[in-house]
């Protein structure tokens, strides 16, 4: 099952968190971070990245639902 | 790549303890590329990072490692080597402690405690015009402010602040403090924390720290030790660096007018405010928690060796001429001021959104209270602290 990556520019403030955490499923080389690919197989460190971000920027969705930032 | 490896190491740290200047050495420094290699007082030589994208990229990069510090001899500037708690850590153990309080400390979380922290800037500027000028900015308002913030997010009673201030400061201390002075101070925080931990226990409360001993007792998600640390962490962490900041934020803008002056006529400027000032100021005394890196890293034109340790000089990277036009310049009007103040990658400050809202909230009510605010005698700076900032900072009005 694919799960569905967003990170929201409009929140993000560039702490770097998910791209060292989990350089493989984030970036950062401007001002905003983003997905290296918006869809990824289930991958616990995604979630992590989610609960992790300071601005609560970032979204893990499996189909319509939303799985990180965990409750 | 240059040859810097041969050179004999520069004595660190560059700051002076008194004041907020950066001092020149770094804008040296910041003109070359490449890293310099340093000595501090205690542990191994370092290479020292200046310029804001190597200091990025040494921070944000997973490659660099805080957890091989307690495999070598880390440079620093007192005898006893730092315990750093999840500061010492790398993912996934920094990951899992991480993300158990992550989220008390995200900005839409925190944004909820603006009114409690509106509220407890208004009381303490009431207690300081019934005492009168001249007033202790520091202990009367800098320090309270923020120790009340985390002893009620934590659960922690306001009224000890005596006794951990004393702890506390040893914690930050770069002094004077034996090595066997450092380890006694860090086991009397300890348990003292470990008996309000058992008051939680029995008395659990809606606190984090109640929480944090639900994910040790029924989650199973970090060891005891690691419940106390963190604690301690959190509130040392919550409160040292934000009271240093407050009393910096406005001798720096006292400093400068015209700024000053902006910020009262545009109270809407605050947040753009305290982003600047974190730039502007260069909080610590010298470079600290060096990165080692584990394989061999090129990093601004210096190889670094796997095994080597990399210290990041936030102050200097946030007056790189290459990151931001005439860096030298308070300018509150900026806007987009990306600054290292709160560090970067996945040790990036936790409690910067609680930080960011107290800042804000104690300069405007500072400043709506008081039009007329100056220095009513010589500030007391501290000194031998890994932050900098006045222990003392007498105000009128």
């Amino acid at each position: 099952m694919a799960w569905k990556v967003g990170v929201d520019p409009g929140l993000c403030m560039g702490s770097g968190m998910c791209a060292a955490l989990a350089p493989d499923l984030f970036r950062l080389e401007g001002t905003y971070a983003e997905p290296v690919r918006t869809e990824i197989p289930e991958d616990e460190r995604a979630l992590d990245a989610a609960d992790s971000c300071p601005a609560l920027a970032i979204a893990v969705r499996d189909g319509a639902r939303t799985v990180g930032p965990r409750p | 790549m240059t040859t810097a490896r041969e050179q004999t190491p520069v004595a660190y740290p560059f700051n002076e303890p008194e004041g907020l200047e950066l001092a020149h050495a770094y804008a040296k420094a910041l003109e070359q590329p490449g890293l310099l290699r340093v000595r501090m007082a205690y542990g191994e030589p370092a290479w020292l990072a200046t310029r804001y994208a190597d200091a990025r990229f040494v921070l944000g990069d997973r490659r660099f490692s805080r957890a091989e510090a307690v495999r070598h001899d880390e440079p620093r500037q007192s005898e006893a080597q730092q315990e750093a708690g999840i500061l010492g850590m790398d993912p996934p153990e920094h990951t899992r402690l991480r993300t158990l309080v992550a989220k008390a400390f995200t900005m839409h979380q925190v944004e909820k405690l603006r009114p409690q922290v509106r509220e407890l800037t208004h009381g303490l500027l009431d207690d300081l015009e019934a005492a009168g000028p001249p007033v202790d900015l520091v202990e009367h308002y800098a320090l309270p402010l923020p120790v009340a913030v985390i002893c009620r997010m934590l659960g922690v009673p306001e009224e000890d602040r005596p006794r951990f201030r004393v702890w506390s400061d040893a914690a930050l201390s770069t002094s004077s403090l034996t090595a066997d002075e450092a380890v006694r101070n860090r086991e009397e925080l300890r348990s003292y924390m470990a008996g309000l931990i058992q008051d939680h226990r029995e008395n659990p409360r809606p606190d984090l720290m109640t929480g944090l001993i639900d994910a040790r007792d029924t989650g199973d998600r970090l060891t005891e030790r690691e419940l106390v640390d963190l604690c301690v962490g959190l509130l040392v962490a919550g409160h040292e660096t934000t009271a240093s900041q407050i009393p910096n934020f406005v001798y720096a803008l006292l400093e400068h007018p015209d700024q000053l002056a902006l910020l009262r006529e545009r109270p809407e400027l605050v947040a753009g405010a305290v982003e600047e000032l974190m730039r502007f100021v260069p909080l610590g005394s010298g470079a600290a928690f060096p990165r080692y890196a584990t394989e061999d890293i090129e990093v601004g034109g210096t190889l670094v060796r796997a095994g080597e340790p990399v210290l990041v000089a936030v102050g200097a990277a946030n007056r790189d001429a290459l990151k931001f036009t005439a860096p030298g310049r308070l300018d509150i009007t900026r806007t987009g001021v990306q600054h290292l103040g709160f560090g970067h990658g996945v040790h990036h400050c936790l409690g910067a959104p609680l930080a960011r809202l107290e800042l804000q909230e104690a300069l405007l009510a500072l400043l709506a209270r008081f039009p007329g605010l100056h220095l009513a005698g010589d500030v007391v700076w501290k000194n031998q602290m890994l932050v900098r900032g006045p222990r003392e900072m007498p105000v009128g009005w």
